[in-house]
């Protein structure tokens, strides 16, 4: 009775569920603070400190942030992974919009081409990326192969510094089938009738698909570039697996494919540098999280069918 | 608007019809054959000798296969041992995010608590986060407990739930009439015995995919177990293909051998569970 008399606003059943329905999500709780809240904060911290973890971490200030503006190589790999989301993702979310549009299309034998493209998506990554270094390889590799035969001088895929970038996002087409397959769940859930009506309209097939199809799937692409957009600035694995030297290092020729996680993680993992990587992952923290919020701040142009 | 007229705009939209048909199934048939290719590929050169390998020009199918080429690439590296870390890791995985996430998922859709939505938003929003935040406290926390070097790390926190599955479940759930949770709360049931014998049996869809998602997630993983497994011998598959490029240089009709087999177990499980694959990414990238 003393619990009620201080909380006079919760009725004796309410406070009841509270206690029930807070024991079932105490996992999430504990998860919450223990894996989620505690380490940001704690990463904060470290982030102010030197920290090698032989020794306890030292104090430093500012130090790190201010090592990290003339950190050539972080340079280098914010402006890579910049390339990554600002090239790659948009091209590959037109590529897999395309491919989605056309699998819509009433074709024969959907879901045979669905798996086709699918399974790329899951593949151990590792696995397939050896494929693709083997497909890259400059002297042996059947790409080159291919432009040999059309009378094209061989390219370094992987050690030319100007190809890298494009090769990694020309294999990343390839991982690509998640996306189309939630397109083409969207798609598939635009309604008939509308696009009828537009059809005795007189509404051609352009029309139809910039006036109705994509504004009735807007949430679904919006959906799609908030998830990849957070996705592509970890970008790490691929690269990483193409450009892995047997001494451990990674990042490609003159750091050309030094990616922000793959610097973090060298970082973190190699140099054991733990201090120095916690300003890293608070400055990506930040960066995502005002792109994140850039893009729910100009989604003006998602329509919820469901609001009208 | 005459009779002829008609008939031949009708015939023309037949005509154009057919021609946009070709044209699709031309580029869709051009675009599977160019996404099989790697794959192919990739099988072709495991069954190559390693002259064949670098011949020039290669050939597109070897003359001979070396089939023995799987069975030396499953001695070369251990490869079985990795290949049981692998599904180890991933099983525990699944274990702890199916377990966890339906009690949570439960917590957040069919009990009606005071303040339930707001936290259901800030612990939403959690799937934005980008692990390297956590990543080096987590690390330094899982050292201290002297789990660098054990599969605990990437096991344990998944028994805590994952916002992306528990979100899934709850959307399945809020779709189950209120009379069925009633009715058994008439009858005396407490939500534990609902949730085990109303809901579970009904959820196990939305649970299937869930775990086939969480399965092939941990099993293509790559940064988890190159940071906290360090023993060589409790490697996944992954880390372990890596042991075909040593100072002798590559053996790639090797690593290809491995590389294949190491595929296998989630095509397969596709192939068996397309129809629970294809709803469940339709679930997680329609609701979102």
């Amino acid at each position: 009775m003393t619990i009620s008399i201080r909380r006079p606003t919760l009725s004796k059943r309410q406070r009841r569920s509270l206690i029930v329905g807070l024991l079932f999500i105490s996992p999430a709780l504990i998860g919450f603070f223990l894996f989620n809240i505690g380490p940001i904060v704690q990463s904060l911290q470290y982030s102010f400190t030197r920290y090698n973890i032989l020794q306890p971490p030292r104090y430093v200030g500012l130090n790190n942030y201010r090592f990290l503006l003339e950190d050539r190589v972080f340079k280098i790999g914010i402006q890579n992974t910049l390339y990554m989301v600002m090239i790659g993702l948009p091209i590959h979310l037109v590529f897999n919009m395309l491919m989605a549009l056309l699998l819509n299309t009433k074709i024969k034998g959907l879901s045979l081409y669905r798996s086709i493209f699918y399974v790329p998506s899951i593949t151990p990554v590792v696995a397939s990326t050896i494929v693709w270094l083997w497909i890259f390889n400059g002297q042996f590799g059947i790409l080159n192969e291919f432009l040999k035969l059309i009378g094209l001088p061989p390219v370094g895929w992987l050690t030319d510094p100007r190809w890298v970038k494009p090769s990694l996002i020309f294999m990343g087409a390839w991982f690509g089938g998640n996306t189309i397959l939630i397109y083409l769940a969207g798609l598939q859930d635009v309604p008939h009738d509308l696009l009828e009506s537009a059809e005795l309209d007189g509404a051609n097939a352009l029309q139809k698909t910039f006036r109705i199809t994509l504004p009735m799937i807007s949430p679904v692409i919006f959906y799609t570039i908030i998830v990849n957009v957070i996705g592509y600035f970890q970008y790490f694995t691929e690269a990483w697996v193409m450009t892995a030297t047997r001494d451990g290092s990674a990042g490609g020729v003159a750091n050309s494919a030094m990616f922000y996680s793959m610097y973090l993680y060298q970082t973190a993992f190699q140099q054991f540098k733990m201090g120095y990587a916690s300003a890293q992952a608070w400055i990506l923290f930040m960066i995502v999280l005002i792109a994140t919020l850039f893009l729910f701040k100009t989604a003006r142009w998602v329509y919820y069918h469901a609001e009208n | 608007m005459t009779a002829t007229t008609r008939i031949g705009w009708r015939e023309n939209r037949i005509i154009q019809d057919r021609i946009k048909r070709t044209i699709a199934y031309t580029i869709v048939i051009v675009m599977a054959v160019a996404y099989i290719f790697p794959l192919y590929w990739l099988l072709v050169t495991a069954l190559k000798t390693d002259v064949e390998i670098f011949q020039q020009p290669p050939p597109i199918f070897p003359p001979e296969p070396q089939w023995q080429n799987f069975a030396a690439s499953t001695t070369y590296i251990p490869f079985w041992r990795y290949m049981w870390n692998t599904i180890a890791i991933s099983g525990l995985t699944v274990l702890g995010t199916v377990l966890s996430c339906t009690f949570i998922a439960y917590g957040f859709a069919r009990i009606q608590w005071p303040g339930r939505n707001i936290i259901f938003l800030i612990y939403l929003s959690t799937i934005m986060l980008p692990s390297q935040v956590t990543l080096i406290p987590l690390y330094l926390i899982f050292r201290q407990l002297g789990w660098v070097g054990t599969f605990l790390p990437l096991v344990v926190p998944h028994f805590f739930g994952s916002a992306l599955y528990v979100f899934l479940l709850r959307q399945f759930l809020l779709t189950i009439p209120q009379e069925l949770s009633d009715a058994a709360k008439i009858d005396g049931a407490s939500e534990l015995s609902i949730l085990w014998y109303v809901m579970i049996p009904l959820m196990r869809p939305a649970l299937a995919v869930v775990a086939l998602f969480t399965f092939v997630q941990t099993y293509r993983d790559f940064l988890g177990p190159l940071i906290y497994l360090t023993d060589q011998k409790d490697w996944t598959i992954s880390l372990g293909l890596k042991l075909f490029q040593n100072m002798y240089g590559a053996q790639w009709q090797l690593m290809m051998a491995a590389s294949t087999l190491a595929m296998l177990p989630t095509i397969a499980l596709f192939f068996f569970t397309q129809k629970t694959f294809v709803r469940g990414i339709a679930l997680t990238g329609l609701k979102g």
